[in-house]
This record gives structure tokens, sequence and C-alpha cells, in this order.
């Protein structure tokens, strides 16, 4: 069973990792940072190191999150390429 | 950012919970002798405390709270504390950082190790607050001036 | 590189090499020294704690100066272009 969740677990960071890199809208790609930054916490957590997953859900997730939107909202929204 | 467009709820979500995330903050720092957490953990959660006020609360209160101009002292207070703290053993005649070598008021070797690692993790948690807390506010400095 | 990850101990293996007790030259590990010797000598139950503070402090002041320093240069950039 917590095998089952931990692979779903992967499939979701690698599915958020596609997504951020791909998708055109910078604020969705910034979304998207945040919730692989969330899972690969989890995942810290689930193996036991639970410093590292406590710091990376803090800083990646939250105050990282919100120093991009800053800056979406300070320049543009689109990507060039 | 300013406080004209946030709504209400959204306001009074930002005052409980930023109040909430600081008492866990504190808990993380004062806490982290026995469960998972310290410094750099508890230093980003006020910081993220601080973030959330300035965004729903606007500028006005949230300079009350914390000053931009006083970040980057605040900063270099928590640097210079954990830098402190390690000349102090040199000092003592040990190494760097090397508790027992601290001046001892009353107090065991191993009651040194623990208060000294109580005090730089507090000077962890005062720099890494002030130096998140700083480049938020250097990022959205212009919206102000803008108006 | 997925070939060499094939041989690594699975993950929680008491048996690995990592949590041996010396190394196979004969050197005490340094793992099994903080589990044995971190309460003793800094009366703190929290291991992760007291080498992050104690037996590796000197890399804590490290990563914070850097911390320190990144947030200085940030704001210098930063509003020595809008001076400017």
């Amino acid at each position: 069973m917590s095998s089952v969740i931990e692979l779903l677990l992967y499939l979701l960071l690698i599915a958020s990792a596609l997504v951020a890199i791909n998708v055109k809208d910078l604020l969705a790609a910034a979304v998207t940072t945040s919730v692989f930054s969330f899972v690969i916490a989890i995942l810290f957590i689930e193996m036991g190191a639970v410093d590292v997953g406590f710091t990376e859900a803090v800083v990646g997730a939250g105050v990282l999150g919100v120093y991009f939107i800053m800056m979406i909202l300070r320049t543009t929204r689109r990507t060039e390429d | 950012m300013k406080s004209v467009g946030v709504s209400p709820i959204v306001r009074l979500a930002c005052r409980c919970m930023a109040r909430l995330i600081q008492i866990f903050a504190l808990y993380v720092i004062f806490h982290g002798h026995y469960s998972p957490g310290g410094g750099f953990q508890g230093g980003a959660l006020l910081a993220a405390a601080v973030i959330l006020i300035r965004i729903g609360e606007g500028r006005p209160v949230s300079q009350v709270e914390l000053s931009s101009s006083a970040t980057l002292g605040i900063g270099s207070f928590g640097a210079l504390l954990f830098g402190g703290v390690g000349l102090l053993a040199l000092l003592g005649g040990g190494n760097f950082l090397q508790y027992d070598a601290l001046p001892s008021f009353g107090l065991s070797p191993v009651g040194l190790h623990y208060w000294g690692i109580l005090v730089i993790e507090l000077g962890v948690a005062l720099a890494v607050m002030a130096i998140l807390v700083s480049i938020f506010d250097v990022l959205t400095e212009d919206d102000e001036s803008e108006g | 590189m997925l070939y060499v990850v094939r041989d690594l101990p699975p993950r929680g293996d008491v048996e690995a090499p990592l949590h041996a007790k010396s190394s196979e030259v004969g050197s005490p590990a340094a793992g099994t020294y903080y589990i044995e010797s971190s309460y003793k000598d800094a009366g703190t139950d929290n291991i992760v704690t007291v080498v992050l503070a104690d037996y590796r402090g000197f890399d804590t002041f490290g990563e914070t100066v850097v911390v320190f320093a990144a947030g200085a240069a940030c704001l210098l950039i930063l509003r020595g272009r809008r001076r400017s």
C-alpha cells in the first residue's frame, strides 16, 4: 500500500516537472514548481529525512513561490519562446 | 501591494494565519533540540508569516511588524551572533565554536553545549528571516513608489 | 548511471556499509560515533541538531554567511539599478 502511494507521488513529481518546463503561462509554471517542491518534500519526509522535507516545504513551496509570483507581476506573464 | 483591492476575507485569513505561523515558528526554533526543526526552518517560517502580512494587510501595517530598513541590520545581527559565539569560544582558549571553552555561568560542559546550540540556532533564524523578508521587500519596492 | 544504481543497498538496510561500526580499512565510521555519543556530548535528543550545530558548526556558519551574502548582493544589485 505504501509503495503504491510512493509510486503515485513519483508520477506526480515527474508530471509536475514536465508541466512546469513546457507550459507557456509563467504563472502556471510558478504554481507547478510549487507543486513539485511540495511533492518532493512529502517524498523526503516519507524517506525519513524530516528536516530536509520541512525546509523544502517552507522555502520551496512557500517563499519561492511568492518570489516567482512577485516577479511575474512586475514583468510579463507570457514567455517569448 | 495596496490593501485596497484585497477582500476582507483574505485580510482576516492572513491576520489569523500569520499569528499561528509565528507561534509555530517559535516552537520549531526552541523545540529543535527534541524534534525535527531548527534555526533555518524556524527562520523561514517567521519570514513566511511576515510576507503573508505584507501581502494581506498592505504596507502601513506590515512596516510596524518589521520595518524594511531594519531587515539588513537584523540579518547582520543574526550572522554576527553566530560568529560571536564562535569567537567567544576562541577567546576562551578553545577552537572556533568549541562550546566547552565558553565562559561558563555555573554550567557543566554539557549544559554549555546545550545553550550554545540554542544561541546559534537563534542567530541562524534571525539571519534567514531578515534576508528572506529583505529580498521580498526589494522585489516589491517599485510598486509602492508608483502607487 | 542506472547500471551502478542497481548495486546500491536498498533504503533502510541495516547491513549496509554506511551503518557499519567501522569502515573496511578499520577506521571508525562517523555515523555510528555520532549516534552513540551525541546525547552524552550535548544533552540534546535530536542527533541532526547536534551534528548541524555542534560537530559541523563551521559548515552551518558558512551556510548562514552564504545566505546573508546572497541577500545583500540581491539588495545591492536591485537597488543600484533603480538609482541609475
